[in-house]
């Protein structure tokens, strides 16, 4: 935790992206969170993915629920749109502002308990109706606001900071969102910011659900020996299937990698996945195959990490309702109420 | 990259950029703690022990160490170290008795040419120890250059009557009025060593056609600003040209304003970025209405049978070859002519030692400049010693300071019978300033306030008055608040790869982006792979030992704020504050030490 607010003096070389801001000014306030926290982790990998695609912040709406988690959107993108919703109930309450307004880039910042218990049914509802969102689960495995209770993803077996053994079976949000048909799923670790960083660009510019969990290690309550999602179990239990390279569509591809190895993705909007292939049978096009290999890892004890599904073809909520292009604050009144002749042509239709 | 050694004080005496940067190592960030805690006595001594003069040279250093300020680098300016030091000498208590009281002779005798300041020095350091030193001077008083030169709107008599003062309470014996006017006669006199401290006493002149005719209007810099400082020339025409970029052509047009000149200009060959005068002092010149013109060579002083009617001017423009040497070609524009009723030649000062014998022993080599052993400034003679302007050519006081710190120590050890080579180390300390989770016992908010001005007296008074001194200096309050921007660089930040579990909050956290977690290579290679690239070749690199993940700890100091977050974000301890203090080592320090 810090109290003093971070100097404004900025280095005269700092780097500044295509429209004109620095990495500092996708900042937000001062994080709150206990010194270590792997969530302050993953908010640098935002403003650093959203600093790479030129992202303006005033495009971008982050939404959140209740939980150490859902308090960061106040620490990056300090000048995006914000909704701090009850608990549990992101998932929904984006879904509605994704309606609304289409034109903006969705960002949903959840944690374990607010994902996995509480709000696992807007989490299961969103991923399902294919909202177009990037959903991070900042997932550690305890109540950390609490003092370090279990949460829904702790491994079952894995110990709390007291010593005390949990005994229920977690929930999986990565093999979830893969069933209910999410159409971008990822897994990365807080501590290894090279493949969280590509992940997020990749899913915000992907079209359709994106979900990515994030493991990252409670400092304070579950960075102990028995922990299964300590910085040390993670890295050393870490199998990642595949490294990405985000690559936007003006960028100039130099890399060259042997056959075989790499695999390239084109999303909708052009932009282009490079996988770097690390298990070498693994095909992340392949939900029930990333499906299958994602329970034969985990009963290994592994920690599968990286792109575990990608579509080629997807889709979103607006193509299934088939709604109109334009956010509803542009329609215009006459458009949104084209009067009482139109309602009475509807309605003789009807009888 | 070999993990950064931080075990002596190399690696972080070079991180505090001013302290390096000065000639004397001033330990500046701590007597900057002081002041903005109102300590300025504490703070005045810190500077006293290492630069001897603070009060003379918070007013009039050349400061190295703000243009090596590690603030300029990430603010506009850097901090206002020099009148800073000033605020410590105003505003300090009597400080009399703090002052080291004059050892019991130890039977040797020291004679000083010179009373400089670096002949001063080398009296301070010696008479401390029980030596009995004996300065010399042709003047009547002690200060040298800084009373004879500098004009007195910029350093008042009693500020060097008061520093000076101190050094001669120590017991050192003063002849004043007394001209050296052999070297084999004073050895002679049976010193155990000499010290010349005799500066550069010699203005270059300007040997242009009309130089002799018109001599009656032109006068040497030094010279003449020697005659304003004793009262001996109170007056100037009104049309004055300046000859010369320095320092002293920039004293001798404001002090020409003063005397009565209403049309003084300087006129330079130099381009205006390269004249040698310090910013400030060219920006004070030109505030007091003095134009600066450039790229103009003096051709020949033109004259009406002997009364001088102007200066003659060649238009050059600079051009360098491949090694960066610069030579004034002539642009072929006709020759400038500019009136003017009297010439101050201000172009450079020479040394001249015509009182030391050509057949004593003491070497001389091409340049007439004494062959020196630079480090111990011990001359062919072993006995005789040069520091100062005499040394190795004009530089200025602090540099003047630090010399005689050096010559005193040799001095010391040469009287004793010991290696001159056998110099101890400075003496330094780290201590870790942790109070609790988010305290530190120094203040490491960085402030965003902008360089404090220091406020001057009217142009229209200060013009009629050529003692009254032009700045007032600081207040406590803007003292202050100058001294908050001090980014506290001496608080250094100390990794310790064992505690580090590379959670990156020091990475997300530093707010100039320093840190990176990257693999190790070349420093070619690594300076590219950081963050934010380091461009800053200067400025070093601190990599620590392979973590956990074989990856390495990469800050680059350049633009570290010491604001202590990357600590207080480690929740391991992995990054503590430690405040690194360090002291030269003075003269009979290691007679002490063992």
């Amino acid at each position: 935790m810090t109290y003093l607010a971070k100097p404004k003096l900025l280095r005269a070389d700092a780097p500044r992206n295509a429209v004109g801001y620095t990495r500092r000014d996708y900042e937000g306030a001062i994080s709150t969170l206990c010194a270590g926290c792997g969530h302050d982790s993953i908010s640098a990998a935002v403003v650093q993915a959203c600093f790479d695609l030129d992202v303006e912040p005033h495009r971008v709406a982050k939404l959140s629920g209740i939980g150490c988690s859902s308090k960061t959107p106040d620490y990056f993108l300090g000048a995006s749109h914000g909704f701090n919703t009850t608990h549990g109930r992101m998932p929904s309450v984006l879904t509605g502002a994704a309606l609304a307004n289409r034109d903006l880039i969705y960002l949903g910042v959840s944690g374990d308990g607010d994902s996995a218990s509480i709000g696992i049914a807007q989490f299961a509802h969103a991923m399902r109706r294919g909202v177009n969102m990037t959903y991070i689960c900042e997932n550690n495995g305890v109540y950390g606001l609490t003092k370090g209770q279990f949460s829904a993803t702790a491994d079952k077996g894995s110990k709390s900071k007291r010593g005390v053994v949990n005994n229920d079976t977690p929930i999986d949000l990565v093999a979830l969102a893969l069933q209910l048909g999410a159409s971008y799923v990822a897994r990365s670790f807080s501590g290894d910011k090279e493949q969280l960083i590509p992940l997020i660009k990749g899913a915000l510019r992907h079209r359709g659900p994106a979900f990515i969990d994030v493991i990252s290690p409670c400092v304070t309550f579950n960075n102990h020996a028995g922990s299964t999602k300590s910085y040390d179990y993670v890295r050393e239990h870490n199998d990642a299937v595949n490294r990405i390279d985000f690559i936007l569509p003006r960028d100039k591809i130099e890399t060259s990698y042997p056959p075989g190895s790499l695999r390239r993705i084109v999303q909708h909007d052009g932009s282009i996945l490079h996988l770097r292939k690390l298990e070498t049978e693994y095909d992340p096009t392949d939900r029930i195959g990333a499906m299958n290999y994602l329970q034969e890892r985990h009963a290994l004890g592994e920690i599968v990490t990286g792109l575990i599904f990608v579509s080629e073809d997807a889709d979103d909520l607006h193509r299934h309702l088939n709604t109109v292009e334009k956010p509803l604050n542009l329609l215009g009144d006459a458009y949104l109420c084209p009067g009482s002749q139109v309602l009475q042509s509807i309605n003789d239709a009807l009888r | 990259m070999n993990p950064t050694k931080i075990g002596g004080h190399e690696y972080f005496h070079k991180v505090v950029d001013c302290q390096w940067a000065c000639p004397a190592h001033t330990p500046v960030p701590e007597y900057i703690r002081l002041i903005a805690a109102g300590r300025y006595s504490d703070a005045y001594m810190i500077n006293w022990r290492s630069n001897v003069f603070p009060g003379i040279l918070g007013r009039v250093c050349d400061r190295p160490c703000e243009p090596a300020c590690r603030r300029g680098r990430v603010d506009s300016e850097p901090v206002a170290i020099c009148r800073l030091k000033r605020v410590a000498a105003d505003l300090k208590e009597d400080i009399r008795d703090r002052l080291p009281r004059p050892a019991m002779s130890n039977g040797k005798r020291i004679a000083c040419v010179g009373a400089g300041p670096a002949s001063l020095t080398v009296a301070r350091d010696l008479s401390v120890l029980g030596y009995q030193v004996t300065v010399f001077d042709n003047g009547a008083a002690p200060g040298g250059m800084m009373r004879s030169q500098i004009p007195k709107f910029r350093l008042p008599d009693e500020v060097i009557d008061e520093e000076c003062a101190y050094i001669v309470g120590l017991g050192v014996e003063t002849r004043y009025n007394q001209w050296v006017g052999s070297l084999r006669d004073l050895l002679a006199e049976g010193w155990d060593a000499v010290f010349v401290g005799t500066g550069a006493p010699r203005g270059r002149d300007a040997p242009i056609p009309g130089r002799q005719e018109a001599a009656k209007h032109i006068h040497i810099g030094i010279d003449w600003l020697a005659n304003v400082a004793f009262g001996h020339t109170t007056t100037i025409s009104r049309r004055v040209i300046v000859l010369g970029g320095g320092n002293t052509a920039m004293d001798c047009c404001r002090s020409a304003r003063r005397l009565g000149g209403e049309d003084v200009k300087v006129i330079v060959r130099s381009g205006f970025e390269e004249m040698k005068a310090s910013p400030w002092e060219k920006e004070e010149a030109i505030h007091e209405g003095i134009p600066i013109l450039n790229m103009r060579v003096p051709k020949e002083f033109r004259h009406d049978n002997g009364k001088l009617t102007g200066v003659l001017f060649e238009i050059v423009r600079a051009e360098y070859d491949a090694k960066g040497r610069r030579s004034l070609i002539p642009t072929g524009e006709p020759d400038e002519f500019h009136e003017c009723d009297e010439v101050l030649v201000a172009i450079g000062q020479e040394n001249a030692f015509p009182w030391i014998e050509k057949d004593i022993g003491l070497e001389f080599d091409k340049w007439d400049m004494p062959v020196l052993n630079e480090k111990t400034l011990q001359s062919t003679l072993p006995k005789v010693f040069f520091g100062g302007d005499a040394a190795l050519g004009p530089k200025n006081i602090i540099t003047a300071a630090a010399q005689g710190h050096e010559a005193a120590i040799s001095i010391d050890l040469f009287c004793r019978g010991k290696k001159l080579d056998d110099r101890l180390p400075p003496e330094f300390n780290l201590v870790s300033q942790k109070m609790g989770i988010h305290e530190w016992s120094y203040d490491n908010q960085v402030s965003e306030e902008e360089r404090k001005k220091v406020p001057v007296k009217s142009l229209e008074k200060t013009l009629k008055d050529i003692k009254l001194e032009l700045e007032m200096g600081f207040d406590p309050f803007m003292a202050c608040a100058e001294a908050e921007r001090c980014l506290n660089c001496d608080v250094q930040t100390v990794f310790s790869g064992k505690l580090c579990i590379e959670c990156d909050a020091c990475v997300d956290i530093c707010p100039t982006e320093c840190i990176t977690f990257t693999g190790n290579g070349e420093e070619d290679d690594l300076r590219t792979r950081l963050k934010v690239p380091a461009k800053n070749r200067d400025q070093a690199l601190y990599v620590s030992d392979a973590l956990k993940t074989s990856r390495v700890m990469v800050k680059d100091e350049n633009v570290c704020l010491h604001c202590g977050m990357c600590a207080e974000r480690c929740p391991t301890g992995a990054w503590d504050m430690q405040k690194f203090f360090l002291q030269c080592a003075e003269a009979g320090a290691e007679a002490k030490r063992t």
